[in-house]
């Protein structure tokens, strides 16, 4: 856990970055700190490991106050990620994850096993230790930055805006895979970010800050978007905040329509035959939805080009949001909900998602909120 | 002319003896390196403390300016004058022409230095910090193996002008190559003065040459983009 308590920034200048912030950020979980430029985000995290120096209050990790630890002890045994990954320029890949355990004086073949480890952990290639880091792009620079800063196995992470200089694919693949890697791991983990998207893809708590470190609101993300707690936050959070909402609440198991099926290499005959509505769906061998079609207007077997591809397919089971837009893009409005292999379970129309999330009680405001709102809770209506 | 430099560069005799040209070059190198060696010493720190910290910036600007404009020859007499009555034998000479030298060669290394930290990626050297390494360890481990680039070239250039200044030491009375241009100019022997000219300029380029592949053998090829074959 790492507890801020009324910390300040005041530089010599007289400009304040940080304003008596408190705020804890969890054990095992991604704090994200979101706000527009200059509002004291990178200053609050870099007073974590003691890059800026405080000028109030205290920051403690656990029941430790950092002020009074070494400082380059402090920050072996915190995993810090930065926007350009600043990988060292003359070391390899292997060597520059070998970095802190080297510090540590884990010894070379120690710290090179565990290199390699990481390199795979990162899912980069083996025969990536060897290069250096000039001669990788930009998306496996910052995975490798990743590794290096997971090499001695820290319980606290540090990650300022590490996905944000690579382009949109790359990010949502990093950001998928450090995902993952924190499900595998479970570090305490503060995250800084000027993108509110990543912040509430990523973050289990979502601390959004306003000018000079306020904290203008601390919520986990779907709090966040049904609760902005005022007019900053509602603006920065932006809009489609009910749609976005639903990210965070599963799927029932639908009443699945069935739906027939061709293959690729149908004749418009056979597709005629299963068609619904004037359409029918293209599977692949392992009964994967391909597209959709309609069989009126093809004269010849089905081709891959002649499918229309704009349907997304969602998960069973998944987030609400995917089984919506799964339905709203379907060119049949037939939405195609497919098992954890992909395969064709069914479709669903787009009134019966709405239909479940009419069901769906909104999160309710938190406690120490409705006193701040001067409301009173809701009080259980019987039956 | 050429064939009477060359016969003078072949004549067995000029290579031999107290005064012949192996003499004269060992003699030549071992003024240079001496010289090179001592405004390492001086320069490579100070360049390395300066661009670590940022502080005194404007002695390397302005240290580095100046510097070029000293007229070598003058202030090989200044020193001259100042320093041989303060010493006795040999060292009287040697002295002044090593001054000379030795301040010929700190600018180009002090800036090589300076601006090789200085041009350490900010990032880099905030990821250093933000693991943990400590003042000398960011030193040791990261800006100056980044920085050696620019070092050895500093280096290098001062050696340049080391060795092709190191002739004027022979007018103070001294060895080395710049022997051949001081007598063969006052005994007007024209292909002996060539000669000396031809004899520095090769010294130069081969000790060059030399810089050349030490500097690729101890220069990490994640700067150079020499990775050689990378497995795929």
């Amino acid at each position: 856990m790492i507890r801020f308590d009324a910390v300040s920034k005041q530089f010599p200048d007289g400009t304040k970055a940080v304003d008596e912030l408190t705020l804890e950020a969890p054990t095992g979980k991604i704090t994200v700190l979101v706000g527009p430029s200059g509002c004291g985000k990178t200053t609050s995290l870099r007073m974590i490991n003691r890059m800026i120096t405080p000028t109030g209050g205290r920051i403690w990790i656990d029941d430790q106050d950092t002020a009074e630890m070494d400082e380059a002890e402090l920050r072996r045994g915190i995993g810090y990620v930065i926007q350009h990954a600043g990988l060292f320029p003359h070391r390899t890949i292997a060597a520059n994850i070998a970095t802190v355990p080297m510090l540590l004086g884990w010894g070379r073949r120690k710290s090179e096993a565990r290199a390699l480890e990481l390199l795979e952990r990162v899912g980069l290639p083996a025969n990536y230790a060897k290069r250096y880091p000039a001669q990788l792009s930009g998306g496996q620079q910052q995975r490798v930055g990743v590794a290096r800063a997971l090499a001695a196995d820290p319980p606290i992470m540090l990650m300022d805006e590490p996905f944000s200089a690579v382009d949109p694919v790359v990010r949502e693949q990093l950001q998928d895979e450090f995902l993952r890697l924190q499900s595998d791991l479970g570090k305490t983990i503060v995250f800084v970010t000027h993108d509110i998207e990543e912040a509430i893809k990523l973050g289990d708590q979502v601390a959004v800050l306003r000018g000079s470190g306020n904290l203008a609101q601390l919520s986990d993300p779907a709090q966040l978007l049904a609760h902005p707690v005022d007019d900053f936050v509602a603006d920065f959070v932006g809009k489609d905040r009910g749609y976005r909402a639903l990210s965070f609440q599963q799927s029932p198991q639908f009443p699945l329509s069935r739906e027939s099926s061709v293959p690729l290499g149908a004749t418009p005959a056979q597709a005629a035959a299963a068609a619904r509505d004037g359409w029918v769906l293209v599977l692949d061998a392992d009964r994967r939805p391909l597209g959709w079609i309609e069989p009126g207007r093809i004269t010849a077997p089905v081709r891959p080009e002649m499918l229309a591809r704009g349907g997304t397919v969602a998960t069973a089971g998944g987030p609400l949001r995917n089984a919506l837009d799964a339905a709203l893009s379907s060119p049949s409005r037939r939405g195609v909900i497919v098992d954890d292999q992909g395969a064709l379970l069914g479709t669903v129309r787009a009134y019966e998602v709405l239909a479940e999330i009419e069901e769906r009680a909104r999160p309710e405001l938190d406690e120490a909120d409705l006193e701040r709102a001067g409301l009173r809770p809701v009080e259980e209506t019987p039956g | 002319m050429i064939n009477r430099i060359i016969a003078w560069l072949a004549d067995v005799t000029h290579w031999q003896g107290d005064d012949g040209i192996l003499r004269r070059l060992v003699e030549h190198m071992e003024y240079s390196a001496v010289a090179l060696v001592i405004a390492a010493l001086i320069a490579i720190p100070l360049g390395l403390y300066i661009g670590h910290t940022g502080r005194g910036r404007f002695l390397v600007v302005n240290a580095v300016g100046a510097a070029r404009a000293i007229p070598s020859l003058g202030l090989l007499y200044l020193a001259f004058f100042w320093l041989a009555p303060r010493l006795s034998g040999e060292i009287a000479f040697l002295a002044p022409a090593g001054l000379v030298l030795v301040v010929l060669a700190i600018p180009p290394i002090l800036s090589g230095a300076y601006a090789g930290v200085e041009g350490v990626e900010p990032a880099v050297r905030d990821a250093a910090v933000g693991m943990g390494m400590r003042g000398t360890e960011v030193m040791r481990h990261v800006e100056l193996p980044c920085a050696l680039p620019l070092i050895l070239s500093g280096i290098r250039s001062a050696m340049l002008q080391v060795i092709a200044t190191a002739t004027i030491a022979a007018v103070l009375g001294l060895g080395g190559l710049g022997r051949f241009l001081i007598d063969g100019l006052a005994s007007q022997d024209f292909p002996q003065t060539a000669s000396g000219a031809i004899l520095v300029a090769v010294l130069a380029l081969a000790v060059d040459m030399v810089f050349a592949l030490v500097q690729r053998s101890v220069v990490s090829p994640g700067l150079t983009g020499r990775y050689g074959k990378v497995s795929l």
